[in-house]
């Protein structure tokens, strides 16, 4: 059928090449040389070059292929043949084809049974897709052409011989042929071709060209990869699938540009860091205790106390977590410090204390490791060569598609232009130097003083609610007894705007005025916090006390009570106490887990609010008021606002380092941020989308994403400081939490490994924890880093010489490259 | 209506799989938003071109300054009116995803930059896409000097041979160290 379709066309250029083949036919004979004759042809094919026209035929092939695989999968040869036929009557070029004809009939004529052949040319065919793919110029079409349609019946017509007769070396080959098919198509992916043209390599590759008399075999995708590769992509497709607001942040990137949305992506992140601390708490802390721990009411400390029954179910009691809040599983107190519990023997001490040190461990990785992706991806950042051509290549932000944003976008770009413009024209305009140094150094006098004045009130408000828990809290009025929280969240709402304020003295590019910003409300943030906690531990010190006092009260209380039966006998019958009744230590741990809760509340409730009236109010204001008002709101005074992300990123950040310093003492706390931390997510979506308007100046996200990343770190360090100091010199209270009766928390591990493990765990842990070889170890880390810093250095100064050398390089081109002009111009 | 129109076939779908940077889920997201593009007696989703005007009106390509052009880059039509069929949309979107590398990117970024299609970028091309940055409007371009100034500065920045144009390869130097390069040129359905 197909010699009949070609036979009317003829041509002399076809006659000299078939001329040519014979006579090579002639002369040649065997395998080899039809080997090398096909390797010549296919090095006059590869020279050849291409354009995507050429595929053309292919492509109806292939198109053809497509409609016929998706009527009937199984029927591969017939659609072969259909496209090859519809390519070939499409043809025009008469030449091609016939010379296609004499391939043909030349294989035909040359059958050759040889199995180790056929995977040979199978390897060859393979090469030659890539040569053909290697060299992709433009040129003729005809060789290109021709050299499909001899595929296209070669892999029709060949005979092959079945894969059960191929000797193990055969095999071999075949394997080789198959590794280099499947490094061709996954480098497919990453070429810059058109879909036709990927798609018929694809095709191409996966043929092989073996058929006999029942079908033809065709690879499949599925047969190149193994299962497990296809299950791999399915799980990447699945997690990709799971991830949680995907679309509200897309939304809010694509109307406010990506450093915006840079604010929700680490939010999320948070959230995952958040879900996971609180898996770890709930599942190895909370549930364990709720389920096989002693009930609500059996021992004192699980009790709420006599004196304050009547008012434990009250709802001001709780929201402050008081009351039945106070005496569950919410807080340290609650839980008893039994070796083992249930019938698991859960050891709940050391569970405890080993999930205490698994959050901090774990949230160090975490943010380590994130760090170290964000360096590698964002590479080397501060290279100021390209300082045009970045802004003219790479300013546009393509995930935007809200009109409004696009033209704040095109001015902010056009003000970039000419700012950068000016810059390089013009060395900066030193008017009044003396007067900007004075006036910075007034602004961060004013700063100092600013930061003084806050540590020093929080101080001044923690004394006072000392004072205030000594005449107990129900004299006071409710602002009196949560001053503290109260005071401590306005200070970082205002103290902000008044450094904003300050900063408009400095006179800053806007870009490093931002880093001052930050940095003075970094240092505000930190130092309310530490005073926050030398109060907390004056407060811990009141308490431990208070405990001596009451211990040596229960001594006495309980000879009371054994006075009163008028028994010799010490080994006298129980007295049943109803466990309220029993005098009750003041346990500071849950005293200082329910500061903190009461802490992260109270800051979440300000900045709620302060959204709802800070954006949500002032914008309603704004939008209703504009067209009875003397001036123009909306471009005036207030106006809206915009989205602050390096405020927003800053409290979220620190709110975490509170997460961080009070989930020791009160294991809701991961729970409590998980909720906030969701609640946030829509509110400020809402709110961003609702209230808020582009930012005029648009910076680049990409620098400060490492910025926030190692600020999380300092804050996760000095976060978990106060804890370990905490854990390691003050011994846990006597009657309350899983370490009481014990001289110190930690010694819980030391029990452990005497009473859970076989004896001689025990003494290779003394061994190793003997001073004599701790000390050598930690010297030898000391080595390490500073051997690995110095290298480190040595990489970096030879970075810089690379550097350098290429400038030079840069250079030596230019001129070369010039000569031969300035040789002309001196002809 | 086939099933052609309604999804997409299996096999098709592993094949775009392993040719693009696009996920299962984009996929066929794509495919849905390409054939609420299509018109209604349409049933062959896959090979019909759609005009570029219809393509501009995407919420995703319609502020962009580059839209045109990007029709015109990925589109295979022979008449070269910047009409995409799926394929083309398809290539449209693994380029401009997320997992795209940074030579699929610096090379479609080029070919978009380069206004007159001859392989390089010269004054012409960066003039124009000096425009189409600061939006073509009367009040926010800059003034033939500064134009002057800003595109000898690149010029001086970018070409090592200087030859006057910035071809590929110095485009692609440029490029690479670039931090905001690849999280900016991002498209996503």
């Amino acid at each position: 059928f197909l010699n009949e379709s070609m036979s009317f066309i003829g041509d002399e250029q076809f006659e000299g090449g078939n001329k040519e083949k014979r006579h090579r036919e002639k002369r040649r004979d065997g395998s080899k040389d039809r080997r090398k004759r096909a390797n010549a042809k296919r090095r006059d094919r590869s020279r050849a070059d291409r354009e995507n026209e050429e595929f053309e035929e292919r492509l109806g092939k292939r198109e053809k292929g497509r409609r016929g695989r998706v009527k009937n999968d199984q029927e591969a040869k017939k659609r072969e043949q259909e496209g090859g036929a519809g390519a070939q009557v499409k043809s025009g070029k008469t030449a091609k084809v016939k010379k296609n004809i004499k391939n043909e009939k030349r294989r035909i004529s040359e059958k050759d049974g040889k199995a180790g052949e056929r995977t040979e040319k199978g390897k060859k065919r393979v090469e030659s897709a890539k040569k053909e793919i290697a060299t992709v110029k433009h040129g003729t079409r005809d060789k290109t052409r021709e050299e499909k349609k001899k595929k296209y019946k070669e892999n029709s017509e060949d005979k092959e011989v079945k894969p059960e007769s191929l000797s193990p070396d055969e095999l071999e080959k075949l394997k080789e042929a198959v590794d280099e098919k499947k490094k061709l198509i996954q480098s497919l992916r990453g070429k810059p071709w058109p879909m036709k043209k990927k798609l018929v390599t694809l095709q191409e590759t996966l043929r092989i060209q073996s058929h006999d008399d029942q079908g033809e075999w065709k690879w499949t995708l599925l047969m190149l990869h193994p299962k497990w590769m296809k299950f791999q992509r399915d799980f990447e497709n699945f997690k990709t699938a799971c991830i949680p607001w995907e679309m509200k942040i897309k939304e809010i990137e694509s109307h406010f540009g990506s450093s915006v949305a840079s604010y929700f992506i680490f939010l999320r992140w948070m959230y995952g860091i958040n879900m996971i601390l609180f898996g770890l708490t709930f599942g190895l802390v909370m549930v364990p205790e709720a389920l096989m721990g002693r009930p609500y009411g059996s021992i004192p400390r699980k009790t709420v106390p006599r004196a304050e029954e009547a008012s434990a179910m009250d709802f001001a009691v709780l929201w402050d977590f008081g009351g039945y809040a106070q005496y569950s599983v919410l807080f340290y107190g609650f839980y008893s410090n039994q070796r083992a519990i249930g019938w698991l023997k859960f050891r709940m001490p050391l569970s405890y204390f080993l999930v205490g040190v698994g959050t901090v461990a774990y949230s160090y990785m975490v943010v380590i490791r994130t760090m170290a992706r964000n360096a590698n991806e964002s590479g080397v950042g501060d290279d100021n060569s390209f300082n045009f051509s970045w802004k003219m290549f790479t300013s546009w932000d393509y995930l935007i598609g809200n009109p409004e944003t696009a033209d704040n976008k095109f001015a902010s770009i056009t003000t970039c232009f000419k700012e950068a413009i000016l810059e390089e024209q013009e060395s900066r305009k030193d008017d009044n130097i003396h007067l900007t140094r004075f006036l910075r150094v007034l602004a961060n006098f004013l700063v100092l003083c600013c930061l003084a004045g806050s540590g020093y009130l929080i101080y001044f408000v923690v004394r006072r609610s000392q004072k205030f828990a000594l005449d107990g809290f129900e004299n006071h009025t409710w602002w009196e007894r949560n001053e503290v929280n109260m005071v401590m969240s306005l200070l970082g709402m205002f103290c902000p705007m008044l450094f904003d304020v300050i900063s408009t003295l400095e006179n800053y590019h806007p870009r490093v005025a931002l880093q001052w910003q930050l940095g003075r409300i970094f240092a505000l943030f930190l130092g309310n916090l530490y005073t926050f906690i030398i109060a907390l531990m004056d407060e811990i010190n009141v308490k431990r006390e208070e405990e001596k006092i009451v211990k040596f009260n229960i001594t006495m209380w309980e000879a009371s009570l054994y006075n009163g039966t008028v028994s010799e006998n010490f080994t006298a019958s129980p007295i049943t106490i109803h466990p309220a009744d029993v005098p009750r230590g003041p346990c500071w741990e849950t005293m200082v887990g329910q500061e903190f809760v009461r802490l992260i509340i109270s800051d979440t409730m300000t900045t709620y609010i302060t959204l709802l009236i800070g954006d949500f109010l002032r914008a309603v204001l704004v939008r209703f008021l504009n067209h009875c008002w003397c001036w123009d709101l909306e471009a005036g005074f207030p106006s809206y606002s915009e989205f602050d992300v390096s405020g927003n990123v800053l409290g979220l950040i620190f709110n975490q380092g509170m997460i961080w310093m009070g989930a020791f003492y009160a294991p809701c706390l991961p729970a409590l941020n998980v909720l906030r931390l969701h609640v946030s997510m829509y509110l400020q979506c809402w709110a961003v989308m609702c209230c808020n308007v582009p930012q005029e100046r648009v910076f680049k996200a990409s620098g400060s994403n490492n910025f926030y990343m190692a600020m999380l770190l300092v804050i996760l360090f000095l976060s978990t400081l106060p804890a370990i100091y905490t854990i390691v010199t003050i011994p846990p209270s006597f009657d309350c939490g899983p370490f009481s009766g014990k001289n110190r928390m930690f010694d819980v591990i030391h029990e452990t490994l005497e009473s859970d493990f076989p004896a001689w765990f025990s003494k290779v842990f003394s061994y190793a924890s003997n001073p004599g070889l701790v000390l050598p170890f930690i010297l030898l880390m000391v080595l390490a880093i500073y051997y690995l810093q110095s290298t480190s250095k040595s990489y970096k100064e030879a970075n810089v010489e690379l550097k350098k050398k290429l400038q030079m390089v840069i250079q030596i081109m230019k001129i070369i490259l010039l000569l031969p002009t300035t040789v002309n111009n001196w002809q | 209506m086939g099933t052609t129109a309604s999804q997409l076939d299996k096999g098709m779908l592993s094949e775009y799989q392993e040719l693009t940077f696009l996920t299962k889920q984009e996929i066929l997201l794509a495919y849905k938003r390409f054939s609420e593009l299509l018109p209604k007696e349409e049933t062959n989703g896959i090979s019909y071109r759609i005009p570029m005007n219809a393509i501009l009106e995407l919420p995703e390509l319609k502020t962009n300054p580059f839209n045109e052009r990007i029709c015109k880059v990925f589109s295979t039509s022979d008449s070269h009116d910047g009409s995409l069929n799926f394929d083309d949309f398809l290539d449209l979107l693994s380029a401009f995803s997320d997992s795209a590398t940074l030579e699929i990117k610096s090379h479609y970024a080029f070919r978009i930059f380069d206004f007159d299609d001859d392989g390089t970028l010269g004054r012409q091309d960066l003039e124009k896409l000096v425009n189409c940055l600061t939006g073509g409007t009367g009040d926010t371009s800059l003034t033939p000097d500064e134009m002057k100034q800003l595109i000898d500065n690149i010029l001086e920045e970018s070409d090592i041979d200087k030859d006057g144009t910035v071809n590929l390869s110095e485009f692609q130097h440029v490029i690479s160290r670039s931090p905001d390069f690849v999280s900016s040129f991002k498209i996503v359905l």
